[in-house]
């Protein structure tokens, strides 16, 4: 009879453990830096909104997948007209937004005319400045007219703005997201986390999450043993900072070093004296050692560039060599311009450690060759109202996140303050520029001319610093755009 | 008394008017525009201009200052900016962590330092007089943030009985709450009670030097009794003054202890809202805690009063 017993409490045993091993977990915690402040990614520029709600909460009628190719979205298909400026997107079938409501091509309208409306507060605006109508044809197919063709109009349809909102709920999105995503909002403890949970009406692939969670770990030191503890499982982009090494030998974790579109750069005045004369540019430029920045600012792991584009994308053109380090040409350079003797000016810094600890370093390589910089820490807050708005600066560091964005450098009032006629006309056909191989070759031509100009210093691309539980797939490894797109990830035995 | 209690009331309620304004000033003076830092980089001047108006930011000046003091009187702390719910909501959950915290920490260094603080003064001078008064040097020295770390890598990711960080809300159980609150307050609590400790001590050893102490020692009294009943007693004035100015700070000078914990308490809504430039959420809180200080303050006197009957009769 015991022996009857103890066979029978094996088996449920070893039962209860077999179920336990095939059912993986279904949930994850997620630590982030910075809480957003709302969730509405069409009202907001934090990077923070688009992180936690592109592709989770929010779709667009594209979307960009991890290696920063257009994918289909809320569209199945598109198909463009012959002069490039009408496009005919043929949406899916069946989608609900999570109050419930059906998805129609009048959402679409309505998300996509409220963004390019006068009154619109999109922090992307530009990007919906070229449509000038959209007509919802039928509930399933809406034609988008823009003004002339746009090479990248599929790319922008996919940016974390220009989300698909309903047109029932979009009021209400900042606190209450209401998308078509395979996760929904459960609840937001502000200050602390940031839950979804799974949409079980998704009109797609369903996740293989049950639940995510967004906790806001605010500190660098304090991220570690968060991890260590096992009360977060992963930080799509870390502040590892020291602690880095520790964590990459550890066998529990995987440390994926991915890149990102955040070209820093060390921005300059243009129209700021000395710094509107070419050759004080250039000794700046020859006076730096970027892997000695690289080394301090982001722990040897960003990817030195040479001009304002991102390594990973088609097109690149490595022009890392147009200015080798070089102290005595810095020198010539200054003396071309009449200033042998050197000069004083400032340096802005913003609060990230990039900047900060970059900072340092330029201030002490241009020192070798006569400038004395003197350092301004800034917040964001004076940053933006100084330096982005008043242009009341010298010099500054900064890291410029936005996708394809070389097209800064011919905006008119820019902080850069630079004004280039050939740069402005290549940007120009960019723009209106939709074969594949044509559109490369000017991205190039772009890239040399900033290149060579020097309107800012180029010195790294922000590396992305991916920490998650070894068991873990699924997590994105580069960030073509801020997402932390879960829709894939799921736990390993 | 009473004309005494009334005449700090009028003070503290000019206090307030004074502190709205500084408050209100300065938040004016800081570089910054919270429009500009919502709409982010790629944002046009119109669309930043029509945000400001829509905040109501472009109203002149004393209008506005007006309109804010006037919502303080009848209890509207107004909207914050960047979340736009209201003001007091997000206190509100705030100071679901921020008070259990400050007043665990509170009882945790009170019930630490009074005792070592009797045991030093009547040993004084002695060995473990010298031990104790080294150890509280130790704990006013050592950064707490360093020490919140040591504890977290000791309970949380090797010993695993408290979570490394957070906190699951008062919902989540009062156990599970007390748990995720328990390393933070005793963070908090140890140089708090470092420095009362040293406090104590010295008020404690210069009432034993007093006569009436040699007169109650002279009638026989044992030295514990006249220790505990009569020397401490007197003693506990600077030792309430400090417990309150270490309250005050408990409830929002703890930044450092709520990120290295990442608590949602009210000393970081106060350090994001800055940041934001959340212009309405900086002042309204400030404005809170300047009548919490006020309040601490009142208090604090009246138990001067219950401690030492010679103040009742005062004026």
């Amino acid at each position: 009879m015991k022996l009857w017993k103890t066979i029978l409490a094996a088996a449920v045993l070893s039962f209860v453990a077999a179920t336990s091993a095939f059912a993986a977990r279904t949930d994850l915690t997620l630590g982030i830096v910075l809480e957003p402040p709302h969730l509405d990614p069409t009202a907001g520029a934090a990077a923070a909104i688009g992180e936690i709600t592109y592709a989770n909460v929010f779709e667009g009628l594209t979307r960009i997948d991890d290696n920063g190719q257009v994918q289909p979205g809320l569209a199945e298909s598109w198909a463009v007209s012959d002069d490039g400026k009408v496009y005919t997107f043929k949406l899916h079938s069946g989608v609900k937004f999570h109050d419930g409501s059906a998805f129609s091509a009048d959402d679409v309208k309505f998300s996509l005319d409220r963004a390019r409306a006068k009154d619109s507060l999109n922090p992307q605006k530009p990007l919906f400045a070229h449509i000038t109508d959209v007509t919802a044809v039928d509930p399933a197919t809406v034609k988008v007219t823009l003004d002339g063709p746009q090479g990248n109009f599929l790319y922008d349809m996919g940016q974390v703005a220009a989300v698909i909102v309903g047109k029932g709920s979009a009021d209400g999105n900042k606190d209450k997201p209401i998308g078509t995503g395979p996760f929904k909002l459960d609840h937001w403890a502000k200050g602390s986390e940031i839950t979804l949970v799974k949409n079980p009406d998704y009109w797609g692939t369903p996740a293989a999450l049950d639940k995510a969670t967004f906790r806001i770990v605010p500190d660098a030191a304090a991220a570690v043993p968060a991890l260590l503890s096992g009360d977060i499982q992963a930080f799509a982009n870390m502040p590892a900072q020291d602690a880095l090494g520790q964590l990459q030998s550890d066998p529990r974790f995987s440390v994926v070093i991915g890149s990102t579109e955040g070209e820093t750069i060390l921005s300059i005045n243009n129209k700021k004296p000395p710094f509107d004369k070419l050759a004080v540019r250039q000794a700046l430029a020859s006076a730096i050692d970027r892997s000695a920045i690289i080394d301090a600012a982001s722990n040897g792991l960003g990817k030195p560039i040479g001009s304002h584009f991102s390594p990973g994308d088609a097109g690149y053109v490595d022009l890392t060599g147009v200015y080798p380090h070089d102290i005595a040409k810095a020198k010539e350079y200054l003396k071309e311009a009449g200033l042998e003797n050197g000069f004083s000016a400032t340096i802005k810094l913003p609060p990230v450690p990039y900047a900060r600890d970059g900072g340092q370093v330029i201030q002490s390589q241009l020192k070798d060759i006569g400038i004395n910089l003197q350092i301004i820490p800034v917040e964001w807050a004076e940053w933006l109202s100084q330096v982005f708005t008043n242009k009341d600066y010298d010099l500054t560091i900064v890291s410029h996140v936005e996708p394809n964005d070389i097209d800064i450098y011919s905006r008119p009032g820019y902080y850069f303050q630079y004004d280039n006629p050939k740069f402005n006309d290549v940007i120009k056909e960019l723009g209106a520029t939709v074969d594949k191989d044509k559109r490369l070759e000017l991205l190039g031509a772009a890239q040399k001319i900033l290149a060579h100009d020097v309107p800012a210093i180029y010195l790294f691309e922000l590396p992305k610093i991916g920490v998650w539980d070894a068991k873990l797939q699924g997590m994105w490894t580069n960030w073509p755009i801020e997402a932390d797109d879960l829709t894939k990830v799921k736990w390993t035995d | 008394m009473t004309a005494y209690f009334v005449k700090r009331l009028i003070i503290a309620a000019l206090t307030l008017v004074l502190a709205s304004m500084v408050v209100f000033a300065v938040m004016e003076i800081l570089p910054g525009d919270p429009a500009r830092l919502m709409l982010g980089l790629n944002a046009s001047a119109d669309q930043v201009e029509q945000l400001r108006n829509q905040m109501g930011l472009n109203a002149p000046l004393v209008l506005r200052y007006l309109h804010w003091a006037g919502g303080l009187l009848s209890l509207d702390f107004g909207r914050s900016y960047t979340y736009s719910v209201p003001v007091i909501d997000l206190v509100r959950e705030r100071i679901a962590v921020s008070l259990p915290l400050a007043l665990i920490a509170l009882a945790l260094s009170t019930i630490i330092a009074i005792p070592v603080g009797v045991f030093s003064a009547s040993r004084q001078g002695r060995a473990g007089d010298t031990l104790a008064m080294g150890a509280a040097q130790l704990g006013v020295a050592v950064p707490n943030f360093w020490f919140a770390l040591m504890l977290i890598y000791l309970f949380a990711v090797w010993l695993h009985l408290v979570p490394a960080g957070g906190f699951p809300g008062w919902s989540a159980g009062i156990w599970t709450a007390l748990k995720s609150l328990l390393l933070p307050a005793v963070a908090l609590a140890l140089p708090q009670a470092a420095i009362l400790a040293r406090v104590a001590r010295s008020a404690l050893i210069e009432v034993l030097n007093e006569d009436y102490i040699r007169t109650a020692r002279a009638k026989g009294l044992p030295y514990r009794a006249v220790l505990w009943r009569h020397a401490l007693r007197n003693a506990m004035i600077p030792v309430l003054t400090i417990l309150g100015l270490q309250f005050a700070f408990l409830l929002a000078g703890t930044i450092i202890i709520e990120n290295v914990f990442y608590l949602p308490g009210l000393g970081r809504l106060i350090f994001q809202a800055i940041t934001q430039r959340d212009l309405i959420v900086v002042e309204s809180i400030v404005m809170l805690l300047v009548a919490a200080v006020i309040l601490i303050n009142l208090i604090v006197d009246f138990s001067y009063a219950v401690v030492d009957p010679r103040l009742r009769g005062r004026q």
